[in-house]
């Protein structure tokens, strides 16, 4: 079997564990003091470029790329983290990432870096994403990529991929009712939609980073930027989730007394 | 701790070359990198400086960062910015995050409101008389307004900072030249020394059990070899204190002074805007003992905090708790009433400045920044000094490459310690070098001595030579003599021990603090600080990095002040046994390693705390 050549679109979101907020920018709703939020690697993309790694390591031949749309300082920062996990080669697109963006006009930029990559051959091509990456959860980006690049076999909420002898791929994807239906295809070109898959985060590996240096720096020094993001939408509100946190302060009320009200309120 | 199966295969370690490895990412190694990078690599893209482990190659320089970011650091910085400006000449304010232009700057004493703090006669008659005088002395909050402040303690000209936002700015601006790699969450556990030389580093060991046994994904750190290994890491980085315990400290230099510094980043109401530039310099509340700031950033953002020094003798030091009694002083309510944490965070200060100067350079390796005692105490001021000796060490090193000679003791010393011995860095050092000797005789005579050190230019100071910090933590019941009896401290310490309550917090209520009601904005448990905007992260697979390495000592210490200085709570008391450590919660700032009332007897001045390399802690960038 030839090797497998997989790109992964991924990119940085702001740190989840920070204070988000919402505010409005000259361009439109931005997150407020957007540029001084530490940036982590999308926990979907993160999913997805493990499971890459995993199965390029699997199969002899394969190549991983990595497409990331994202704010160039910012993408560089988490480079230099995700950098020494995975093997890659990375593909910068210097752009907005905070969230506003429209699932038509990021899987545009997108599929326009994925046709520009030299020597990629698209007949061989498996390109993964988070499943709900880069449309506020709506998993619409990867599938308007897939389209864009003219691949009819798409797979979301996937959780496992496991490539036969013949390159047929089986395919694990979330459904209702908390179960898994498999599907069987004839093999690449594919999209397939991570939800968590089953890999944890590799270890921090140096050689692994020094090895990715060679790429990663240049690639972030040739990023184009992405045509300007966000034309044609206009956002009327934007709010916060509604707060649920109520917090008590109650001394000395025994354990089972607790756990009595935590299932009285989960009851309710 | 239990035992635990090996469930490893023989992991061979890796090796890879480098010209320069560098351990830790701070303003400091800003400093060298940002010099370097510009020396190893022409404007054009070709290469100035050739690499000896590459051929062909740039310099092959690798800084390992033990943060998860480039842009960790815990410090509102107020900074003349002398050194960060010679590097960047058209540097403005307005090009980083948070940064902005000191607008003015003011010194308070602060009045204690509440009648708990811990004061001498002394100070407790000037508190009489400034009350008495207040309608004709600035008096205003309950704090008195210095109408003078000798010249040394201005930053005229210079700019407030947040440390995360300028390390996150400059780490864009060094990557941006291709010419330097930075690596976070990689902590260097050690040197590579061999006879009188450091070749190298090892990387921690990944996979491992807490008590670094090897489990599941054992990966042993790499050894990265490098002719010239420079370490930064800062005043409780393992790195640079196994070098002052291989090579041992100059003669009569010792490190024995410290700080944590505990501080809120806020928003201010939005119907108390205060000006950006705005500087606060405070002292005499929450105790005597305790400075405190405030600085205004851009965006109605200020940094305030305390700093908790360790001439502060009482064992019931939690920082915490403190900076939330400082926060509700009437003198910082004026610009914090309203106001919401945003984050939160702590770091060690090493105060021994020039004194705790270790040996600068050695074959293979140099020292830079505020472990290698660049900190000035009496202008307060550290991190200008710390990039100065970052800029210093990468003269030289460009020096050195170019004229093709070794990086060895002698020429390092020619070429990067005569550099420093040399500059304004020194030349403040060594007028601030006793200036704060008089702390160790109460507050009053510290102040004074820094005063005089300040204006005779270092020629005169006050105090006795400071003494390592284990002898100067009393145990509970002296402290608290005359105030808490004997009996009632026992009583608290059984009580304590049934309910699992801090017997510090205990202590703090019995001395007359009353409890901090929480609102949920500004005053936050301790545990949730920690998740506000400073999460903390403990990847798996590491080992403990605090470690007590004598049971018998902690089992017979009574003081437990390890437990209540821990800025992440994350050291809890186990009555008669050692100290639990929960990883989880340690956000990194080192103070348990100062404040160790056991010593380990050893010749060493060490306390039977061992603070080494670990991955996770805070990840702010706003600190």
């Amino acid at each position: 079997m030839n090797g497998l050549q997989i790109v992964v679109c991924g990119s940085v979101v702001p740190d989840p564990l920070q204070t988000l907020e919402p505010t409005a920018g000259p361009a439109g709703p931005v997150l407020k003091n957007e540029a001084m939020l530490p940036a982590v690697l999308d926990p979907w993309a993160g999913h997805a470029l493990w499971e890459a790694a995993h199965l390029a390591a699997a199969v002899p031949g394969s190549k991983v790329w990595l497409v990331a749309l994202g704010p160039k300082a910012k993408l560089q920062q988490v480079m230099m983290v995700v950098g020494q996990k995975v093997p890659f080669e990375l593909v910068a697109v210097d752009g907005p990432a905070g969230g506003f963006t429209d699932s038509h006009e990021t899987a545009a930029a997108l599929a326009e870096a994925v046709k520009a990559i030299p020597g990629l051959d698209r007949s061989r091509l498996l390109l993964f994403g988070g499943w709900e990456s880069a449309a506020r959860g709506a998993g619409t980006t990867l599938a308007l990529v897939g389209a864009r690049l003219e691949i009819p076999d798409l797979f979301l909420g996937v959780d496992a991929l496991a490539v036969r002898e013949d390159g047929s791929l089986e395919v694990l994807e979330r459904i209702e009712g908390g179960r898994h239906q498999v599907s069987v295809c004839a093999g690449a070109p594919a999209v397939l939609g991570w939800a968590t898959g089953n890999r944890p985060e590799p270890r921090n590996n140096p050689q692994v980073g020094m090895l990715n240096m060679r790429g990663i720096l240049p690639a972030l020094q040739k990023a184009r930027p992405a045509p300007a993001l966000g034309g044609g939408v206009t956002f009327e509100a934007v709010s916060l989730p509604k707060q649920q946190r109520e917090t008590r302060v109650v001394k000395d009320l025994p354990a089972a007394e607790i756990a009595r009200e935590l299932v009285a309120w989960i009851e309710s | 701790m239990g035992e635990t199966e090996s469930a490893a295969p023989e992991a061979a370690r890796q090796e890879l070359s480098a010209d320069v490895v560098c351990v830790g990412f701070g303003p400091a190694m800003g400093g060298f990198l940002t010099t370097l990078a510009r020396g190893v690599v022409n404007p054009d893209g070709s290469t100035a400086v050739e690499s000896r482990v590459a051929p062909g190659l740039p310099l092959q320089v690798i800084c390992y960062e033990r943060a998860d970011d480039v842009g960790f650091g815990v410090s509102g910085v107020v900074t003349r910015a002398r050194a960060l400006r010679e590097s960047f000449p058209e540097l403005e304010a307005a090009q980083i995050p948070l940064a902005a232009p000191i607008a003015e700057e003011r010194v308070l004493y602060l009045l204690d409101p509440i009648g708990a703090s811990r004061r001498s006669a002394t100070l407790r008659g000037a508190d009489r008389l400034l009350r008495a005088a207040r309608f004709a002395l600035p008096v205003a909050d309950e704090a008195l307004e210095l109408p003078w402040t000798p010249e040394f303690l201005h930053k005229r000209g210079g700019m407030v900072l947040s440390l995360g936002q300028l390390n996150q700015w400059v780490a864009g601006q060094v990557l941006q030249t291709g010419a330097v790699q930075i690596w976070p969450g990689t902590p260097v556990s050690q040197a590579l020394v061999e006879g009188h030389a450091v070749t190298g580093v090892r990387l921690v060991d990944q996979g491992v059990n807490r008590d670094g046994t090897p489990a599941e994904g054992y990966l042993p750190g790499m050894d990265v070899k490098a002719a010239l290994t420079v370490v930064g890491d800062g005043p409780v980085g393992p790195v640079g204190r196994q070098l002052d315990e291989v090579f041992g400290m100059p003669e009569g230099h010792h490190v024995r002074e410290w700080a944590v510094g505990c501080k809120m980043v806020v928003d201010l109401a939005p119907d108390r805007p205060a000006k950006p530039g705005t500087v606060l310099h405070t002292f005499g509340f929450p105790e005597p003992e305790i400075f405190g700031f405030l600085y205004v950033h851009p965006g109605n953002v200020a940094s305030v905090g305390i700093f908790v020094p360790s001439w502060f003798d009482c064992p019931a030091r939690t920082s915490y708790r403190y900076l939330q009694h400082y926060v509700q002083h009437p003198a910082l309510q004026r610009y914090l009433a309203g106001a919401t944490l945003r984050s939160w965070g702590a770091k060690s200060i090493q105060e021994s400045g020039r004194r705790g100067e270790p040996r600068l350079a050695g074959d293979g390796w140099a020292r830079i920044g505020e472990g290698s005692g660049s900190t000035n105490v009496l202008t307060g001021s550290g991190v200008d000094e710390a990039w100065a000796t970052g800029v210093q060490l990468a003269q030289g090193v460009l020096e050195l490459c170019r004229s093709g000679k070794p990086f060895s003791r002698e020429n390092l010393e020619a070429a990067y310690v005569a550099r420093r011995r040399g500059s304004w860095v020194e030349a403040e050092g060594r007028v601030a070098e006793r200036a704060r000797d008089g702390f160790g005789q109460g507050v009053a005579t510290g102040l004074l001595g820094m005063a005089l050190s300040g204006l005779t230019g270092g020629k005169v100071s006050l105090g006795p030579e400071p003494v390592p910090p284990h002898e100067r933590i009393q145990g509970v019941e002296g402290w608290y003599e005359g105030r808490i009896p004997a009996a009632e401290v026992a009583a608290l310490r059984a009580e304590c021990a049934r309910s699992g309550r801090p017997l510090h917090d205990a202590l703090m209520d019995r001395a007359g603090w009353p409890p901090i009601a929480c609102d949920g904005k500004l005053l936050v448990s301790h545990q949730d600080a920690l998740l506000l905007g400073g999460k903390v992260q403990a990847p798996p697979g590491y080992a403990d990095h605090v470690v007590f390495l004598r049971p018998e000592l902690c089992k017979a210490c009574g003081a437990r002040t390890c437990v209540a200085i821990c800025s992440g709570q994350a050291i809890t008391d186990v009555p008669d046994g050692v100290p639990a450590f929960d990883r989880e919660k340690c956000v990194h700032c080192g103070a348990c390693l100062w404040n160790c009332s056991q010593p380990l007897e050893d010749g060493s001045e060490q306390g039977n705390v061992a603070f080494l390399a670990g991955a996770g802690g805070l990840h702010s960038a706003e600190n």
